[in-house]
């Protein structure tokens, strides 16, 4: 386990270093540079400001410099806004896109793991074909488009009741985010659901479930203790990849609902080309995905031990 | 005893004739193959045949390559083109237009005869989308006048928002609106001001049901009618007609929404193709090579699949950047086809190093077959399958990819339609005009949902062992 453990921690920093790497020589590809424009008006102010900032030195160099205040944690400052560090912007903001992630990620295994129970317990019947028609539909349908549309419900429902019972933008409490992460969640939840269900057929004609059914087992214990836990393994696989497809869709979904989350920010620095804020939210969101799914990975060999040895 | 009557029979040698080479008859019992033997390809089309769902998603997307194809050579009208007479225009809306003489100014003091002899703010002349008229009793009192529109009726002096124009001189006691009227009711509100230009006393409010206009000379310069100069002020004609409704530069919807699809298409089908034969290409060499370089081109792919995705997408869109005049579909495709081919090369990895083992190619190779022709044989056939499904299923998300980057505007550049970019635009007029929205959401959704649809059968059909257990 330990060894598995070191093994996974290193190809995961590995991995980080290859991220900010390219980040860095993505962005060094750049045409233009931060002191273009209005900026330095004349060549020797020019020079004296890529001095300060050491964009005078050959690329190699800044690279390591770069690296090295990555290493310390240090990601810079920001070039559009006043007196914020990159670090700022990811301390302040990241929380929130976090909160929003992790509750749109309970919310699609939630329902992934029930619906997709539900569909295999009611096979061919209705409702099997009703979940399975919406989940379809939650494949197909984009993310910005069920933002939209909820929020546009959302809106009706409040007109109608005349009062709100869930705010319609912004940030800040519970209400606030429940319809964003249900809106961020239905996709996954849908692909949950569907991996779910076929899991959860395949466990229904196993050996074991017939033995439970022969020694008199209640059906409701078959189903939560047996056929449940082997059902879900494969859903845990697909946690890992979930929280980053999760995370990085959350740009949509908090542009729609205004959310302050980090992936408005990083979409604005990007518009306004922000170097710093963009090098620093890609390695910083990059870093955050690699261990997320490594932890995924360590919790589901830590519960099915098979994982470890092959 | 007569001895030579009879031939001694061991020395009998029977007399052959030709009758006795004659066919006795076939036998019936001897098993026939009663039906025609398929190859693997007529088996999996024969099997996606008798699958409905993937049959139907077929046709979808048949009708789908028509609509991006073909409509464009029916409906011939420029995606780019404003028609600014009808703007945010919904489907089946009334194009119906008056013709009028030219505008001519206004003195501010002819009124018509409806208006004549009523006192307070009235509607001076037709409203119409030329202009909207509007006189009021001159206050001896006022310093100034405040004049309002708003589409939806006010309910007080807080719900009159922003005013649409100041008026400093209290004797003119006329306004003309000829701010981006359409045809529809607009509210005029009126609040007097005093000396000091605060508002004082209560609003005056008149409704106006404006008309669309339209002057002879437009007629014939958009070219409505067959024969212009019958067309008399006071005639009616009809706009040109938009199936779909126009967005809100008043373009044609099913134009844009043809172009749309031809963006989309293009970048669905294409890259998907592109990092597809990419992959297959790198996961092959790794695969039959196997060894070092095997070793080496598989860390490479990893560290590739460990980028996020999205976020490489955006950064690469970033470091391509877009110039003047270019639409940026280039810079997506390339950014695609760069992030996503490690997974099909690990498939086709795989799949080469099952195959390399069955002992079918270790037959062949016994038999002193060359690389080429294990390749050609066995290597391809076999993966083939397999390819064309993961083919199938990148194609959605290479579509959701761009409809992503387009909508948080990272994709396509403004004027290129892309079915992304006009759903942005739809959200902004979500409450008042939601066809601008729902159609190319709709879009999006059909095509995404036939193409994993047809993925679902496609699987089905050819590989059993992915076969799902739907």
């Amino acid at each position: 386990m330990w060894l598995y453990t070191l093994k996974r921690l290193l190809q995961g920093v590995i991995t980080v270093w290859f991220i900010a790497t390219a980040t860095f020589f993505g962005m060094h590809s750049v045409p233009g540079d931060p002191l273009s424009g209005e900026r330095a008006t004349n060549e020797v102010i020019r020079a004296n400001l890529e001095a300060r900032y050491g964009l005078d030195r050959p690329v190699t160099e800044q690279y390591f410099i770069f690296m090295g205040n990555m290493l310390r944690g240090d990601f810079g400052i920001s070039y559009t806004q006043q007196n914020r560090e990159v670090n700022d912007i990811i301390r302040e903001h990241f929380p929130v896109s976090a909160t929003l992630g992790l509750l749109a990620v309970l919310f699609a295994a939630a329902g992934g793991i029930l619906f997709g129970a539900l569909t295999a317990l009611y096979r061919n019947r209705l409702p099997d074909y009703i979940i399975m028609f919406l989940v379809i539909l939650g494949i197909s349908v984009p993310s910005f488009v069920f933002a939209a549309l909820g929020q546009l419900s959302l809106v009706n429902v409040n007109n109608v009741l005349g009062f709100s019972i869930l705010p319609v933008a912004g940030w800040g409490t519970v209400g606030h985010m429940l319809l964003p992460a249900l809106v961020l969640g239905l996709g996954t939840m849908a692909y949950m659901t569907r991996l779910m269900r076929s899991s959860m057929l395949e466990v229904m004609s196993a050996d074991y479930i017939r033995t439970a059914k022969a020694k008199g087992l209640s059906p409701t214990r078959i189903f939560a203790r047996h056929q449940l836990r082997n059902a879900v393994m494969p859903v845990i696989t697909v946690l890992g990849p979930a929280i980053a497809a999760i995370t990085t869709g959350g740009f949509v979904v908090e542009l729609v609902f205004a959310i302050p989350g980090l992936g408005r920010y990083f979409v604005q620095a990007v518009q306004q080309l922000d170097y710093t804020v963009i090098m620093g939210t890609t390695v910083f969101y990059g870093a955050f995905l690699v261990f997320m799914v490594i932890m995924v990975d360590l919790v589901y060999s830590w519960i099915d031990p098979r994982v470890r040895l092959q | 005893m007569d001895q030579h009557s009879k031939h001694p029979s061991a020395a009998v040698v029977p007399t052959l004739r030709p009758t006795d080479f004659e066919v006795l008859g076939t036998q019936s019992s001897a098993p026939v193959l009663v039906r025609p033997s398929r190859s693997y390809w007529q088996d999996a089309w024969q099997r996606l045949k008798s699958n409905k769902r993937a049959l139907v998603s077929l046709y979808l997307v048949i009708g789908l390559i028509l609509f991006t194809f073909v409509g464009p050579l029916v409906w011939r009208v420029d995606p780019a083109l404003q028609d600014i007479d009808q703007i945010s225009l919904a489907p089946g809306a009334d194009r119906r237009a008056l013709v009028v003489e030219p505008f001519s100014a206004w003195d501010g003091v002819t009124e018509w005869q409806q208006s004549q002899g009523q006192s307070g703010l009235r509607v001076a002349d037709s409203p119409n989308t030329q202009s909207v008229r509007l006189k009021w009793d001159a206050s001896l009192t006022a310093g100034g006048y405040l004049v309002y529109r708003n589409i939806y009726e006010p309910e007080g002096m807080d719900s009159l928002g922003l005013p649409l124009m100041e008026i400093e001189n209290p004797s003119q006691a006329y306004y003309e609106d000829r701010l981006d009227l359409q045809p529809d009711v607009y509210y005029y509100s009126l609040v007097e001001l005093n000396d000091n230009g605060q508002p004082m006393g209560d609003y005056q409010m008149v409704t106006a049901e404006v008309r669309r206009v339209i002057t002879v000379d437009e007629v014939i310069a958009r070219n409505l009618v067959d024969d212009p100069s019958a067309l008399m002020p006071g005639d009616e004609v009809m706009l040109a007609w938009h199936p779909l409704g126009t967005d809100y530069l008043g373009r044609d919807m099913l134009a844009r929404l043809m172009a749309g699809a031809q963006v989309s298409l293009f970048i669905g089908l294409l890259a998907p193709l592109l990092f597809v034969s990419f992959g297959v290409v790198y996961g092959a060499t790794a695969g039959f090579i196997g060894g070092r370089l095997d070793q080496l081109f598989m860390r490479f792919a990893d560290f590739v699949v460990a980028l996020p995705f999205l976020l490489f997408m955006i950064l690469f869109q970033v470091v391509f950047g877009i110039g003047p005049g270019e639409s940026g579909i280039i810079p997506m495709l390339v950014a695609l086809v760069i992030l996503s081919w490690p997974a099909t090369a690990r498939l086709v990895r795989g799949q080469i190093l099952q195959i390399r083992e069955e002992a079918y190619v270790s037959a062949a190779k016994l038999l002193g077959a060359s690389n080429k022709y294990l390749i050609t044989r066995h290597m391809i056939p076999n993966t083939l399958g397999v390819i064309l499904v993961t083919l199938t299923f990148a194609v959605p998300t290479a579509i959701f990819t761009e409809a992503f980057l387009s909508f948080i505007g990272m994709g396509v550049a403004p004027p290129t339609a892309s079915w992304g970019s006009m759903c942005n635009e739809g959200l902004k007029t979500m409450l008042t005009h939601p066809h601008e929205l729902i159609f190319p959401a709709a879009m999006i959704s059909i095509t995404v949902l036939a193409f994993n649809l047809l993925g679902d059968g496609l699987r089905d059909a050819l590989d059993a062992r992915m076969r799902s257990s739907e």
